[in-house]
């Protein structure tokens, strides 16, 4: 079915819907690299136009990734509400905009509507959107989910706290636990990025995590960020695993390229589900997903990484995720070239994710190869404030040393927190005041070496 | 004036923990931020790290020490004509371009094991590491393994030594190569093994080994993983998610 628009005395034409997608989307280096971006700014407007005049049931009949051969397409529309759809299905793209930005679109419309919603008639719509128009509908979005806390309430930011060492060296590791703790750091995970997968080490890590945990009564979950087999079979050996990791993409075939399928995944969650480690909830998954994925597997049959990235939010959705992180920047300047791209891109997921209904948190991140820096980084972080984002990363000084990339600090969540008025997750927050880490004010506290908490804390660094 | 800045300053009281970790930790804060100095110390790092993404490979220092260590080498390029092409263009990267295809195919073809040095996205690791740690791993490994000569590729990704693999018809391809700079470790390099090496292989199908570099994984350790990474896959002809590095436990045990 061809799409087009006229400009003046030219009509651009569109052979198909991806086609059109892929055009109508923000300049991005990946689309280029793939061979599907608008080869010039007026052909791009050109495709919103055509894409704004595009009736949201011709996104929902006409999958882009055929049905029978992909898994997740497959999933996106088995589980698609009708029922609720019937309630926007008259609008075009152009019209949905309008509706979301408009008082009619509430906090409960949005969330009654969100399974209704699919990914792609969410990447569409953001097509559209400019930057401040993504801040305002995803504010509007509130998605609550629970396991030892409670993320995502409104005026509420959470952070992980990400200690990664280049060797998993455990008093590394406990190092920076204690760093980020006492910053007041952890609330949405304590999450570690093993360097190895032996599974001795990744043992050595979960033990670790749940002994902090446990011993100073910290109402957060852990997870060591391995391949879910790797978590699946710690599991039946007895580890004291709270969430279950794994990072996904929006086709079956990347999915594949990382080594899982739904199947999996499904089981992955059941075997977290069976320890009942959760205690205010049992949201046991963390997802990770990012722009470029399917593209960087050679699996993204010619749709837009966008497009493909909302996607991959419809298969997270299926497993009642407790945290969600687009990282946004990490996977370099051929998917998304500079600071202009990683913003844009980082507010498109958040968009994305939320108005799906996913508890959407973002690594605000990028790589010494790609033209962007802490600047750009200090803007993204405020933009997503402003747009209510669940969660971000805390990393000491914001340098990962295991991974080799650069992304947010505990310094940067106190900026946020400053500027904006934001709390901790609440449960979180009771525990930081009880251990005097937070004054009167809700404010950090100074501390000195004689502290308990801090005495403690170091006296276990030592011992790891 | 001076006094009265660092007054400003409060200090972490847990510095010390900085022995165990290179990560910036203890910084201290003003209000809600980074002191000055921490603030330059971390503009000064990403600096380096931006400056040396765009360091070349010295192709015929790296052939020379390998030469003086035994280890005969050839020299090809991926289809990436210059560096910013290589960073924007990964796909290039993964290809060989025409005339290294002709040079592979003048190399003895059937082996045991391909060892790939590549550039990747941070010549200084190479530079610095590969030799290093080929000499710990030929140190270690008693097999009669039958190897080809190791491959040196200029703009180079992971997936490069699939096609030179395949080329070389090797039972298992190891692709020595530069990782992404980090700020405290501008030289870390990487060791991803693939069985049965061809052009289409995707990351699940390979094992990795990170941070190869005296302050992240030494020389030794690094070749122990890759002995019995190796040793594991062609026993078990395969790698990727399916082998799990139990070196440790072998270790343990042994």
């Amino acid at each position: 079915m061809p799409y087009h628009h006229t400009i003046g005395h030219e009509t651009y034409r569109f052979a198909d819907l991806k086609t059109l997608l892929a055009k109508a989307s923000p300049t991005r280096s990946g689309d280029t690299l793939a061979g599907i971006g608008a080869a010039t700014a007026v052909e791009r407007m050109a495709a919103k136009w055509a894409l704004a005049d595009l009736p949201l049931e011709t996104l929902v009949d006409n999958p882009l990734i055929p049905y029978e051969t992909d898994e997740i397409t497959s999933l996106i529309c088995d589980r698609h509400d009708a029922t609720g759809f019937a309630e926007i299905s008259h609008f075009t793209v152009g019209d949905f905009r309008n509706w979301l930005l408009s008082e009619s679109a509430d906090e409960a419309t949005l969330a009654r509507l969100a399974p209704a919603l699919i990914p792609e008639v969410a990447a569409a719509v953001s097509k559209l959107m400019r930057n401040q128009d993504l801040i305002l509908v995803a504010r509007k979005c509130r998605v609550i989910t629970r396991f030892r806390n409670t993320l995502g309430l409104p005026g509420r930011l959470a952070v992980r706290l990400q200690p990664n060492h280049p060797t998993d060296d455990a008093k590394g590791i406990a190092a920076s636990i204690l760093d980020g703790l006492l910053y007041g750091a952890g609330d949405a995970v304590i999450g570690i990025n093993p360097a190895s997968d032996s599974m001795t080490v990744l043992h050595g890590l979960w033990r670790m995590l749940d002994n902090v945990i446990q011993r100073f009564a910290v109402p957060t979950q852990s997870c060591v960020l391995t391949h879910v087999t790797s978590q699946i079979r710690a599991i039946e050996q007895g580890a004291p695993i709270d969430l279950v990791f794994q990072s996904i993409a929006g086709t079956q075939a990347a999915n594949a390229s990382f080594g899982v399928n739904l199947a999996l995944l499904r089981e992955a969650r059941d075997a977290a589900l069976s320890l009942k480690r959760g205690t205010v909830g049992d949201n046991v998954m963390y997802f990770e997903t990012g722009q470029g994925s399917a593209l960087s597997a050679n699996a993204h049959h010619g749709v837009d990484q966008q497009t493909l990235e909302a996607r991959a939010y419809g298969v997270a959705r299926e497993f009642k995720p407790l945290l969600v992180n687009t990282v946004v920047g990490f996977i370099g300047p051929e998917y998304l070239y500079d600071g202009k791209q990683i913003i844009r891109a980082g507010l498109e997921d958040h968009f994305c994710g939320k108005l799906l209904g996913v508890p959407l948190g973002c690594d605000a991140c990028y790589t010494n190869h790609a033209e962007a820096d802490q600047d750009d980084m200090d803007t993204l972080l405020t933009v997503l404030a402003a747009a209510g984002v669940t969660y971000i990363m805390g990393i000491p000084g914001a340098d990962d040393i295991m991974l080799n990339y650069q992304s947010t600090s505990f310094h940067d969540a106190l900026y946020l927190r400053e500027t904006f008025g934001l709390k901790h997750a609440p449960e979180f927050e009771g525990w930081l005041t009880r251990m005097r880490l937070l004054n009167q004010a809700g404010k950090l506290q100074d501390l000195s070496a004689s502290d308990s908490l801090v005495h403690a804390l170091t006296d276990m660094t030592h011992a790891a | 004036m001076t006094d009265r800045q660092i007054s400003e300053v409060k200090a972490n009281p847990w510095r010390d923990l900085k022995q165990f970790t290179a990560a910036r930790i203890a910084v201290g804060r003003v209000g809600a931020s980074l002191p000055t100095d921490e603030l330059l110390r971390f503009g000064l790092a990403h600096a380096m790290a931006r400056d040396a993404v765009h360091l070349p490979l010295s192709v015929p220092k790296l052939a020379a020490d390998l030469a003086h260590c035994g280890f005969e080498s050839c020299v090809v390029d991926s289809r990436a004509p210059d560096r910013a092409t290589y960073l924007l263009r990964p796909d290039l990267g993964r290809e060989l371009n025409a005339e290294s295809c002709a040079d592979i195919a003048k190399l003895r073809s059937g082996c045991d094991l391909a060892v790939v040095v590549g550039d990747g996205l941070s010549a200084i690791a190479v530079q610095r590491h590969a030799l290093p740690l080929l000499r710990a791993f030929s140190a270690f490994a008693k097999h009669g393994w039958n190897l080809a000569p190791v491959i040196i590729a200029r703009h180079a990704r992971v997936a490069l030594g699939d096609a030179i693999g395949e080329l070389l018809r090797a039972r298992l391809v190891i692709m020595l190569i530069g990782e992404r700079p980090g700020l405290s470790s501008p030289d870390s390099l990487g060791a991803y093994l693939t069985y049965l090496p061809r052009i289409g292989r995707t990351d699940a199908e390979r094992n990795c080994i990170s941070n190869i570099r005296p302050e992240g994984l030494p020389y030794e350790a690094a070749a122990r993983k890759l002995l019995w990474l190796t040793e594991a896959s062609l026993r078990l002809a395969l790698t990727g998610v399916a082998l799990k590095d139990e070196s440790d436990l072998t270790l343990i045990e042994g």
